[in-house]
């Protein structure tokens, strides 16, 4: 009840200060009051949705979630292959993903002939794919391993390749934002010192990029923490009762563990699915916090 | 450290009201007229941006030692020469250099010349001061490193070149600070530092202190002189007073207009002596300029 108290105080505050500014009309009032019901209606969901996840899985957000595996027994499971599979499978896709996605996105901004018919098709397609959705990732990835002859798919490095893909464009997309940044004058200036072309971008124009690409780099590896439909396609569904120790390993992730204990009929399991998101909800603000901390910290004003 | 501000040069502020023409002020005092050799030449240079000539048959020869002015007004193409000179309008796209420009005799635009050697030996200094978001000691340093020069000393190397630049005193005890802490007019210098630090034979300066003030202005003019002993210094300026200041010689440049199509194109008017130019030119469109009746 108090929230929504606060609530009424800060848009009747608005209202008023929106009042003083000039905005008399009865007509721009309700608008203004409208435009702030739509943002109330949406952060009031948000604020619902972690609060009753909160609130159901506190209980089991103890050292067993961490420690137990999987078992039949909702007292006696714990996540800690899905939080070891996720490590594995988020830190090999950041290995796969983030070089070939900052030297695509090198050779697209300081490289190609943006006149080039070809180069202007990849361009547009890499735009494009940053909106796929994920599960065609998956099917690709599906595809792909058909063609290979691969039947066992569930292994670590099959799922960073599926989140990889995913994740990809958008760190191009990313860097190219950041390298644009970077003031012609600064390539000139290199340049002009008979430094080579490639020098000129290794040296100076992409560590001067650094703390956007690190930033777009930290949000896309959170989207792909959080992903589970490609994996689920990928066979990440499955019951564990070992640490995933190695690229050929089996797995699974935080997320397909929380869709597989919310199914089970036992409440037990769905205490524990609560405590499972809590936990990767809080290493994703970590993460989106940890970006906003190095943009905002190291981002050069130019 | 002394504030910049209070450096005062009493010789005089850059935007000193215009002298009358004939009486231009000249420092330091001019020089003995020797025929100094030439290092830097256009023969018949015309340059294209795509189907546009943007400069049209130049015809100059810069020589060794020498500060050499190039002036007119906006669009005249002198920005244009400028970067021609040290192949820097490669990197624009559809630009196109047709004649000779000849760098101790030879080529820079023939096939096989590296195009990063040419701009290793004629150096740049911009309009906009452009230090690299690193230290200012690597600021400097960078130049030796990318180009590979055998250095005894890296350390002995940076303090000579910002020496040079009469920046050591100013930055001596903050080199490992960044280089966008310094005011404008330093970061001027450092950029020219950084310049001397490959040990060019020719500086090319586009507008170097259209984005100073007064003070910092003539700080560089002064450093110009000094350098003008151990390199060749071309200057584009808009500042009529600054080419009468620091240049040997001065070229005059100015835009044409095709009769019939009405595109223009930038033209050489006149080149020579700086006092001939502001003193004795022989074209009338010289004369004009200088007075201040057009540009």
């Amino acid at each position: 009840m108090s929230t929504s108290i606060g609530i009424g105080a800060v848009v009747s505050r608005s209202l008023q200060v929106r009042a003083k500014g000039g905005e008399t009309s009865p007509r721009s009032l309700a608008f203004l009051a409208a435009l702030w019901f739509c943002l109330l209606f949406a952060l009031l969901f948000l604020v619902v949705l972690i609060v009753t996840t909160l609130i159901e899985g506190a209980p089991r957000l103890d050292a067993r979630l961490f420690t137990e595996y999987p078992a039949s027994n909702p007292e006696r499971a714990g996540a800690r292959p899905a939080i070891i599979g996720s490590l594995w499978v988020i830190g090999t896709t950041t290995l796969m993903a983030i070089p070939l996605g900052i030297a695509a996105a090198i050779h697209l901004e300081e490289f190609a002939d943006k006149k080039s018919r070809i180069n202007r098709v990849v361009e547009l397609n890499v735009q494009n794919l940053a909106a796929i959705p994920s599960i065609v990732y998956g099917m690709l990835t599906l595809a792909v391993l058909g063609i290979l002859g691969i039947t066992n798919k569930n292994m670590v490095w099959v799922g960073a390749l599926a989140l990889a893909m995913l994740i990809l464009p958008v760190i191009i997309i990313a860097t190219r934002e950041a390298l644009r940044a970077v003031p012609a004058e600064i390539r000139q200036g290199s340049l002009a010192l008979g430094a080579s072309p490639l020098q000129t971008v290794l040296r100076n124009t992409l560590p001067a990029a650094v703390p956007g690409i690190a930033t777009g780099a930290i949000l896309a590896l959170s989207r792909a923490l959080g992903e589970a439909a490609p994996l689920l396609l990928l066979g990440g569904l499955v019951y564990l009762t070992f640490d995933p120790n190695g690229l050929a390993s089996g797995y699974t992730v935080m997320p397909i563990q929380i869709f597989n204990w919310t199914g089970r009929p036992q409440e037990g399991f769905h205490v524990l699915a609560a405590a499972t998101s809590i936990l990767l909800l809080a290493l994703l603000l970590a993460m989106n916090a940890l970006a906003i901390f190095i943009r905002n910290r190291y981002q050069q004003r130019w | 450290m002394i504030p910049e501000r209070l450096l005062v040069n009493p010789q005089s502020p850059a935007d000193a009201s215009p002298a009358p023409v004939g009486r231009v002020p000249r420092y330091p005092s001019p020089r003995p007229e020797v025929q100094r050799p030439t290092v830097l030449s256009c023969t018949d240079v015309n340059v294209y941006y795509g189907s546009f000539r943007a400069v049209t048959d130049v015809d100059l020869a810069f020589r060794r030692n020498e500060i050499t002015a190039l002036i007119g007004p906006s669009g005249c193409g002198k920005s244009t020469v400028l970067r021609s000179l040290n192949r820097m309008n490669d990197l624009v796209d559809g630009a196109r250099v047709e004649g000779t420009v000849a760098f101790n005799g030879e080529d820079i635009y023939a096939r096989g010349v590296d195009a990063i050697e040419v701009r290793r030996r004629i150096g740049m200094v911009f309009q906009k001061p452009n230090p690299f978001p690193k230290s200012i000691y690597d600021n400097i340093a960078y130049g030796p490193r990318v180009t590979g020069m055998k250095v005894d000393s890296m350390d002995d190397l940076v303090e000579e070149a910002l020496t040079r630049a009469a920046l050591w005193g100013e930055v001596k005890d903050k080199l490992r600070q960044s280089a966008f802490g310094l005011s404008g007019g330093q970061q001027q210098r450092l950029c020219i530092a950084r310049t001397i630090a490959v040990q060019p034979e020719v500086i090319l300066m586009d507008e170097p202190c259209s984005a100073l003030d007064p003070i910092a202005t003539s700080r560089i003019e002064d450093l110009m002189q000094e350098l003008r002993d151990d390199y060749t210094i071309i200057i584009v300026t808009h500042n009529m007073q600054q080419a009468a200041r620091v240049a040997d010689r001065t070229a005059f440049f100015t835009a044409l207009a095709n009769e019939t199509t009405g595109d223009r194109t930038g033209v050489l008017v006149e080149y020579d002596r700086t006092e001939t130019i502001f003193e004795n030119p022989s074209d009338q469109r010289t004369e004009d300029y200088i007075s201040g009746r057009f540009g």
